[in-house]
Formats: C-alpha cells, sequence, structure tokens
C-alpha cells in the first residue's frame, strides 16, 4: 500500500536529495520532512522513503526505531515533551511531570482520549539555565511552574 | 571586572544574528585575512600555537587534530560541526548559535580553508529545530554576500555549508557516531583507528569540531595566538562559556577565562545559591563529569585541573546541587540517563547501565538490599574502559564517584 505524499512533500524530498552526494544521508532530513507532514513514519511511509532512497527497508525501519524524535504511531496535537533529566529535577521537572499527568488524567506516554494531548518524558533539552523545562511539538516552553502549566494548557485548548 | 570576550562580544545586540549588523561590528574580518593574507600552513600554525583546545568534551587540541589530515589525496575533504549538545546540563551552543551564527559560520571558512575542505556540514541536534532554522537564515545571508559558496570573499576558494538536524541520540555527539548518523544510519560509534581525520564522513577525511571551539578560531586568526593563550591557561588558553544550572542566583552562560575558580563562578558570576539553599555537590562539566564534593570546589575550571581532581572540564556544564536533594536522586538521573543513551553496541555498557538502573530503582522504591551500592560499584567498573566509545566511561565515571564519594549517604 503506498501512502498518499503529497506533491509539496515530494518537492521537498527531490530537494533534500539534490544537497547530500549519497542519497541515504538525506535519510533524516527526508524523514523528519515526512512526519511534519505525516506525524509520525509508519511502515508505508518506510516503504516509500525506502524506495525514493534506493535502499532497504530495513534501513529506514533501522533509523526509524534509533532515534527518539521519529513517531512510530499518531501522538496528539499537542505533544507535551517533559524534561526529567537533572537540571530539571533540581528545578521541579518530576513535580510538572507529575502534574501534568494529574490535571490531563493520562500517564506519561499516554494520549488524551480526545487526542489532544500526549505527554513523554524526554531527557536532557538544552534549556537547563531555565529549568524547569518542556517542549510542545518543536516549540521549547521554559521556567515552568503550575501557573505557567495552568496557562499553557488553556492556550492550547 | 570583566574579562575580554572572546565568544559573546555584542551578544546584547538584538541583531546581531543578521550579517549587517556582523558587518559592523568587524565580521568577516578575520576570514578575509586569512583567505587573502595568509597560507593555509601559516593558519594552522597560528592554530597549533593557540593551542586551542575542544569544548565538546575531551579537550583535543583543534590545531593538532587539523594536522593530521592528509594534505595529499584524491578525495574530497569534510567539516563536520558537532553541534548535537546533549550532555545534560549543556546550553552553550545553543545560546551561541542563536545569538550569533555568523560567528561559526566564520570559523569554518577559517577551519575549510585551512585544511583544503569545499563541504561542510552542521550537525545539530533535532530539538534545537529554531536554532537551525537561524543557522540556514546566516548561511544564505552569508551566500549572499559572497562569504560562501563558489568564490568566497573573491579569492575563489569554495564553501558549501549544510545544516542537518539529527533526531534525538545523546551518543550522535560521539564524533563517529555522528558521522554514522550523517550517511543516513543508527548512530553506531566507530572502532579507533581508523580517525575520522583520515577515514570519516563517506569514508573520506574529515574534521570535527565542536561549535565552540570552531566559534573561537576568528578571535585567534584576528588577535593572533599569544593573545589567545594570554586569556586563560598557558597550555589551555581563551574563554570557555560555563554554563550553571541548578538552584542558583542566575543560571546561565557566563564567558569567562579558562581556569576562573568553580566557586567564584558559582558564588559571584551566578549570584550563588538561591532560596538561602546550601550547596552540596557540583558537576562541573556535564553529567558524564565525577561529581566534586563542597569541600572540592576551590579549583581552578581547566582541563588539568580537573583531570587532577579526578573529574573533567568536559562541555563547561556546571550542575549545582543543593543539600536538600538526595543523592540517590541524582544517581537514579545518571542512571536512567545512561541506560536510555546506550546505542547498545558494546555488552559492558548495554547491559552495565540498564543492571545498575535496576538496582538504583530497587534502591529508590526502599527496597535495597544490603551491598547493592557495592554492586552498582562493581558493575561500573565492569563498564570502565571496556567499551568502543566514551560513553561506557561517561557512564562509569560519575556513577563510580557518587558511590564512592557518597556512599555513607546512599546506604542509608
Amino acid at each position: 500500500m503506498s501512502p498518499e505524499i503529497s506533491d509539496k512533500v515530494k518537492r521537498q524530498v527531490e530537494d533534500i536529495l539534490s544537497r547530500y552526494p549519497r542519497p541515504q544521508a538525506a535519510l533524516l532530513p527526508v524523514l523528519h520532512c515526512l512526519q511534519k507532514e505525516r506525524g509520525f513514519i509508519s511502515p508505508a511511509e518506510e516503504q516509500w522513503v525506502a524506495e525514493r532512497l534506493r535502499i532497504k527497508q530495513i534501513r529506514v525501519r533501522e533509523v526509524v526505531t534509533f532515534y527518539t524524535m521519529f513517531l512510530q504511531r499518531p501522538v496528539g496535537r499537542y505533544h507535551l515533551q517533559v524534561c526529567t533529566n537533572l537540571s530539571c529535577a533540581l528545578e521541579g521537572g518530576d513535580d510538572l511531570q507529575a502534574y501534568l499527568e494529574n490535571r490531563l488524567g493520562i500517564r506519561t506516554g499516554e494520549t488524551t482520549a480526545d487526542g489532544r494531548f500526549t505527554l513523554s518524558q524526554v531527557e536532557c533539552l538544552g534549556a537547563c539555565d531555565e529549568a524547569p523545562c518542556l517542549m510542545v511539538n518543536l516549540d521549547y516552553h521554559t521556567r515552568l511552574d503550575r501557573d505557567k502549566v495552568d496557562r499553557l494548557l488553556r492556550e492550547l485548548d | 571586572m570583566t574579562a575580554e570576550q572572546v565568544l559573546t562580544r555584542d551578544f546584547e545586540l538584538e541583531g546581531l544574528r543578521h550579517i549587517e549588523t556582523y558587518l559592523s561590528r568587524g565580521g568577516y574580518r578575520a576570514a578575509v585575512k586569512a583567505l587573502k593574507e595568509m597560507t593555509p600552513q601559516a593558519v594552522l600554525e597560528e592554530m597549533k600555537k593557540a593551542n586551542l583546545r575542544g569544548r565538546g568534551g575531551a579537550g583535543f587540541p583543534a590545531g593538532l587534530k587539523w594536522s593530521f589530515v592528509p594534505a595529499q589525496t584524491d578525495k574530497p575533504k569534510y567539516l563536520c560541526v558537532n553541534a548535537d549538545e546533549g550532555e545534560p546540563g549543556t546550553f552553550k551552543d545553543r545560546f551561541l548559535m542563536s545569538h550569533n551564527p555568523h560567528l561559526l559560520l566564520e570559523g569554518m571558512i577559517i577551519a575549510s580553508y585551512c585544511v583544503g575542505i569545499q563541504k561542510a556540514y552542521i550537525y545539530i541536534r533535532g530539538e534545537y529545530e529554531a536554532v537551525a532554522q537561524r543557522l540556514e537564515q546566516a548561511v544564505a545571508e552569508a551566500a549572499a554576500k559572497g562569504f560562501l559558496g563558489s568564490n568566497v570573499a573573491g579569492t575563489g576558494f569554495c564553501l558549501d555549508v549544510r545544516v542537518h538536524r539529527g533526531a534525538g541520540a545523546y551518543i550522535c555527539g560521539e564524533e563517529t557516531a555522528l558521522l554514522e548518523s550523517l550517511e543516513g544510519k543508527r548512530g553506531h560509534p566507530r572502532l579507533k583507528p581508523p580517525f575520522p581525520a583520515s577515514v570519516g564522513l563517506f569514508h573520506c577525511p574529515t574534521v570535527i569540531n565542536n561549535v565552540e571551539t570552531i566559534c573561537n578560531i576568528p578571535f585567534i586568526i584576528l588577535r593572533g595566538a599569544e593573545a589567545f593563550t594570554g586569556l586563560g591557561r598557558p597550555r589551555d588558553g581563551g574563554t570557555r562559556i560555563f554554563g550553571v544550572s541548578g538552584p542558583v542566583e542566575r543560571p546561565g552562560c557566563y564567558e569567562l577565562p579558562v581556569g576562573t575558580p568553580l566557586r567564584e563562578i558559582i558564588f559571584h558570576h551566578a549570584g550563588g545559591m538561591k532560596d538561602g539553599k546550601r550547596l552540596k555537590a557540583v558537576i562541573p562539566g556535564g553529567m558524564s563529569a565525577p561529581v566534586l564534593g563542597e569541600d572540592e570546589i576551590d579549583i581552578p575550571m581547566d582541563c588539568e585541573s580537573l583531570a587532577a581532581a579526578g573529574s573533567m572540564l568536559g562541555s563547561g556544564a556546571i550542575i549545582v546541587i543543593d543539600q536538600a536533594t538526595p543523592m540517590l536522586k541524582v544517581l537514579a538521573k545518571v542512571a536512567k540517563f545512561y541506560a536510555h543513551e546506550s546505542c547498545g553496541q558494546c555488552t559492558p555498557c548495554r547491559i552495565g547501565t540498564s543492571w545498575i538502573l535496576k538496582i538504583v530503582r530497587r534502591l529508590a522504591s526502599g527496597q535495597g538490599r544490603k551491598g547493592d551500592v557495592e554492586e552498582i560499584r562493581r558493575l561500573a567498573s565492569g563498564i570502565k574502559g571496556l567499551t568502543l566509545c566514551p560513553l561506557g566511561d561517561a557512564a562509569a565515571l560519575p556513577i563510580l564517584a557518587l558511590v564512592t564519594k557518597f556512599r555513607s549517604e546512599l546506604e542509608t
């Protein structure tokens, strides 16, 4: 089954491929590009990429399963990724994670029933001076406390 | 007194990230000087004299690294800038690239000219998408002004720069894993030798330097190696961006001469402990640097002093731990991180880190057994020095330091 890849993404993929001396080197940027449009990388997308890059599908699978940012399942519209590594934990990162579980009524790794929020725990995001922090999809939110989280969730509603 | 700034000059200027502002503040003068007034050999000599030690973690002198690239080869050569900043506690490269992307590009031009490179990649961690966009814009601006492309500054020198995003894997900050990742594979480190200088990206000679390392180059070329070594320590010159995090008054990035005392950084520059908290321990160079106790922080922050104290300067990331934080919590964070980030290639690291995590979790849940702390020490000793890449030591050494220095607290 071939996924419906938009012409826009097909053009972007061509552009990416033209910038690398070997097609396989374009794999990470191509997967980023596909995930941005489709939300996650399913086996159908893996196969499409493999054919386009002329590599075996297993080479794509290996990469998709190795890197934490590539998602193999759909997530909510807002993917909350909380850092609980040391610098954030010293400033309340673990409490933040617990508070979000409580507020959203889900456990880490789950998605709310309305499909709006997925909560994940991630390692250091490199914003340790503004701890605790989280990412909503790819946007950073820093120096968080309960009030700021409440506000953030309202804004995302 | 504020020390001379090598890296963060003009950072208060809002528009510094744009080439017009950068040029108006003397930007790209070092690149023009190198390309028009110096031979590649002269650039290399200056870099070797400066003895610029790598800012990514290992502290290897950049000039020496460049000199390992064969001068005569029929293969293309590559520059890979390591912007995969993932060492917990580290945020300096994001700070540098966000404020002044052109400083990085200028350093890359000089490095590439010196080594004879025409194609460069900036491998930036995937989460820094906004920073990557800023870099892309800077690349476009530099190309439009003739500082990148087929005729750099009218000299006929060619350089093409590509920004390449990773996708979430700490191991890709290890230089050979970075190369594998850039080739579109899992980030599994390679056995060395051969070193990347001879067999690197696409099996071609490759230079890999950290962002902050590269950002020092324009100063060295413009002001000379002596001005650089005059800051900091004689064999470890210049400044470092010390990133302070944890419960201090003013967490953030501080550019200070190499060798600035750790206590001064925490209590003067970062404003000391906040909310009346008391300092208990400090991780001085990112999570993989062995912890220092409160009686060990009167130490100059340079590579050799920290090595002599059994720790390392690493990425210069200072994580301050307060008295109220149980060291078991610190140990749990360290253990979990490395168990998660081990690439799985070497058995001691793959099994060792997850086994340690299992025991730490047992301790944290109150189900600890007699001898658990000793068992953690034994397992960490079984990782140390026995893996293909430095991640094994990066996991083992901080764990060994924690269970040694805080043994009595952990056993109660």
